[in-house]
């Protein structure tokens, strides 16, 4: 967990999903409460080209979403979380991970056979 | 500095098709600088091309690597000893940075990452615009340090000509007449005497039509 999306970069997001995330959700802090002017505005721009660049590979640009909440707003991120789980298992398991089950399973059977 | 464009992510990943593991190159010199092929960047290209291939059930291995510059000898030489481990290099360093690996590492294919653009300034965070076409023949000190090479749509020495409608070049409404530009600035710099000074015609023979041009500094041999 970052305690800052300013920090966060391209390179961060797409890392999670070779660590086997089926998605990700960015929370930033609200627009123009950033209290690095504007960090918040920054992720976004990042996690547009994030979700840019799962549309082309195929993975599915709706498996990354940016939501802005305030440190006070705790029933509104559980609201958010549990929405954009909804989301993702709606979508099911990301291909990356749907390939490494099927390896995963040949490769027992290999063994087994 | 070089600027440069990512290529499409397709035409990467057709370029890569053939091979299970790559380098992924970058270089920290100018094309760091205008955010095309430095170490940022190779990580990004290197988890988007992982992603890609392993979602299409074929993985590929690849090192990041990113050298101080691609242009330089001494820094390309710092490859040398695992560049035949791989396959295939895929470097998002410019033009000339990707044909220096392909000349140092002639066994191993080179393959380009970026579409190289032109020399240029930052003009803002995330815009650059080009300034110079390297012609050989610098006539800065008579044009108000406005190049009437690059901004000049036709690369006139007797600008403005007739596309140029209130300071506006007839190619595109957001581009600015070179030749206003250099008017203009003369005028506020009260040269314009320098108007009558540039060349009745303009030597390209430093320019890149003789072919590829080479500088060689014999003192520094």
């Amino acid at each position: 967990m970052l305690p800052c999306t300013g920090r966060i970069d391209e390179a961060l997001l797409l890392k999670a999903f070779e660590n086997g995330a089926d998605g990700v959700m960015v929370v930033g802090c609200l627009e123009g409460d950033c209290h690095y002017v504007n960090g918040n505005i920054r992720a976004r721009a990042r996690v547009e080209r994030v979700y840019a660049i799962l549309e082309k590979i195929d993975i599915g640009p709706d498996r990354i979403r940016m939501y802005n909440l305030s440190a006070g707003e705790g029933s509104k991120f559980a609201e958010f979380a549990n929405e954009f789980v909804e989301q993702i298992l709606e979508l099911g398991p990301s291909p990356i991970n749907v390939a490494r089950t099927t390896t995963t399973q040949a490769t027992s059977q290999e063994e087994a056979a | 500095m070089i600027t440069g464009t990512p290529k499409p992510i397709e035409e990467i990943l057709e370029m890569v098709e053939p091979y299970d593991n790559i380098i992924v190159a970058g270089c920290h010199g100018c094309v760091t600088v205008c955010r095309v092929g430095g170490e940022k960047e190779v990580q990004v290209l290197a988890s988007t091309l992982r992603l890609a291939r392993e979602a299409g059930g074929r993985k590929i291995e690849i090192k990041e690597v990113s050298l101080e510059r691609q242009c330089d000898p001494e820094y390309v030489e710092l490859m040398r000893p695992y560049v035949e481990d791989y396959q295939a290099v895929l470097s998002i360093a410019c033009g000339a940075g990707i044909q220096f690996l392909a000349e140092k590492f002639t066994v191993t294919p080179l393959l380009p990452g970026i579409n190289t653009g032109f020399l240029g300034v930052t003009e803002r965070q995330g815009e650059w615009a080009e300034r110079c076409q390297g012609c050989g023949d610098c006539v800065l000190h008579l044009t108000g340090g406005i190049c009437p090479v690059t901004r000049c749509a036709k690369s006139l020495f007797h600008g403005p000509c007739g596309g140029s409608v209130r300071g506006i070049c007839e190619i595109d409404k957001d581009v600015k007449c070179g030749w206003q530009l250099i008017v203009d600035r003369l005028k506020a710099l009260d040269q314009m005497d320098n108007y009558g000074k540039l060349k009745p015609y303009k030597g390209w023979d430093a320019a890149r039509h003789g072919g590829p041009r080479r500088i060689l500094r014999e003192d520094m041999i």
